[in-house]
């Protein structure tokens, strides 16, 4: 199992090797399924420049909104933006660049790049700010825009059960961004909640097969919940 | 009276029908499944990886790793499915789904749809509705018919940015049903109460009037 066993024993042995300016892709919807504890590591470790992909950039104090206390990111690649003030700040002063991108699109950049195609032609966006300068083509008669994919130096990701070979399952719709991102990274480092032997997860259940998995480490999750609504039992 | 956001909501479901997939944006929109008649089932789609989206939970049954695409703790379904986001988006963008239902600023007679950003002011992004509105054949928009000064969000051609091109057909709005073919508005149904003229008046795109315009039902 040697060669095939990733799991790591410290979250700073999980992210060793980001470098300043590299690109990290990391999965996650609002804060649902966010790998929060390698994101507090990348602020451990200070490093900066980053361009991080994903569909949402945490809110003030919580998930990657936490990168900006210390200005560590330099483009955000995201679907929507909205959730935080020092976000807002960064933006209007023209610190932070964000390319905003379609969530159907964004999600396709990431398995499309992590499945090896270059490019893509979508209907999203055509005829909007989002398609200008962007290659166009027709399709029976439909005007599509060419859209690049994405490759990330590092993915991060969150899975709820994984084995040591980076096998892993999601929970509920902690999924979200989680499988493409995995597929995306020249390094993909997993974070769950249970580490499990080989064997133990069905074969035929496994969201995201382990061969795109490079490191796993078990963590323990605050799990914070954005907007929190209920209904009475009665 | 223009129509309530519950009005709105309940004249929206009317175009429901049984066994459908339905993805409902942020707002009125999401109000709709308040109204779905009785006997009738439908599938509530969330993009961000749910097909079969339930009420808000109990606070027994609440769960951070089950939210909706407004990022609000639900529940889901029996019979439900939950999946990736690309997955997610691939039955958006393949038509896979029914009705969408989303809210705009404006929309023209081309069918065009600007709904995500005003110049000058905070953009905060798109999400998924240019995703939406590329992918759907049967979109229903819900908005007020003008804003709050009178200007008419009907128009001749969208102001603001685009969230889509020629992809509106239908528009339910606090005064008026109508439908948008051959690059002009036509008027189907109007409000309880609210005057053809009214609704002239607040449509600046051009707008085929029937001689008989019927009230709205419920």
């Amino acid at each position: 199992m040697a060669g095939f066993d990733k799991v790591v024993g410290s979250y700073a042995e999980a992210m060793a090797g980001l470098e300043d300016g590299m690109t990290v892709i990391a999965g996650g919807f609002g804060l649902c399924g966010i790998p929060e504890n390698l994101i507090a590591e990348i602020k451990r470790k200070g490093t900066r420049d980053l361009t991080i992909v994903s569909n949402n950039c945490g809110v003030d104090g919580f998930g990657l909104g936490i990168l900006l206390e210390d200005r560590q990111i330099k483009k955000m690649v995201s679907s929507y933006v909205g959730e935080n003030a020092l976000f807002e700040q960064q933006l209007l002063a023209g610190e932070l660049e964000v390319e905003l991108t379609p969530q159907g699109t964004l999600a396709e950049k990431m398995r499309a790049g992590g499945a090896g195609i270059p490019a893509f032609y979508t209907a999203t966006g055509y005829g909007t700010p989002v398609g200008e300068g962007k290659e166009v083509r027709e399709f029976n008669g439909r005007p599509y825009i060419l859209e690049e994919s994405i490759r990330g130096d590092f993915a991060i990701v969150k899975a709820w059960k994984g084995d040591r070979y980076g096998n892993l399952v999601y929970r509920h719709t902690a999924q979200n961004f989680n499988p493409m991102a995995a597929t995306a990274g020249k390094i993909t480092v997993v974070e769950i909640e249970q580490l499990v032997e080989p064997g133990e997860l069905e074969p035929s259940q496994i969201h995201t097969p382990g061969i795109y998995v490079d490191r796993v480490i078990v963590g323990s999750f605050e799990k914070r919940i954005e907007q929190r609504t209920v209904r009475s039992a009665n | 009276m223009s129509l309530s956001r519950e009005q709105l909501a309940m004249r929206v479901a009317r175009e429901l029908q049984d066994g459908y997939y339905v993805n409902l944006g942020i707002g009125i929109p999401t109000l709709v499944a308040n109204y779905v008649p009785e006997g009738m089932n439908v599938m509530l789609q969330s993009e961000n990886g749910l097909l079969g989206m339930g009420p808000f939970p109990t606070e027994q049954q609440l769960d951070a790793d089950m939210i909706n695409a407004g990022k609000q703790t639900v529940t889901a379904v029996q019979g439900a499915s939950i999946f990736s986001s690309a997955e997610s988006f691939a039955m958006i963008r393949g038509g896979h789904v029914d009705l969408t239902v989303l809210g705009a600023f404006e929309v023209d007679v081309h069918g065009n749809i600007a709904s995500w950003m005003i110049p000058g002011k905070l953009i905060k992004g798109m999400g998924g509705a240019m995703d939406l509105v590329a992918g759907a054949d049967n979109i229903v928009v819900t908005m007020t018919h003008a804003s709050k000064h009178g200007e008419s969000k009907l128009l001749p051609q969208c102001s603001l940015p685009l969230t889509g091109a020629g992809c509106i057909k239908k528009v339910v709005t606090d005064l008026a049903y109508v439908e948008i073919a051959d690059g002009k508005f036509w008027l189907k149904e109007r409000a309880p109460g609210i005057s053809v003229d009214e609704i002239v008046a607040k449509t600046a795109g051009e707008l085929v009037v029937p001689e008989v315009v019927p009230e709205m039902e419920f």
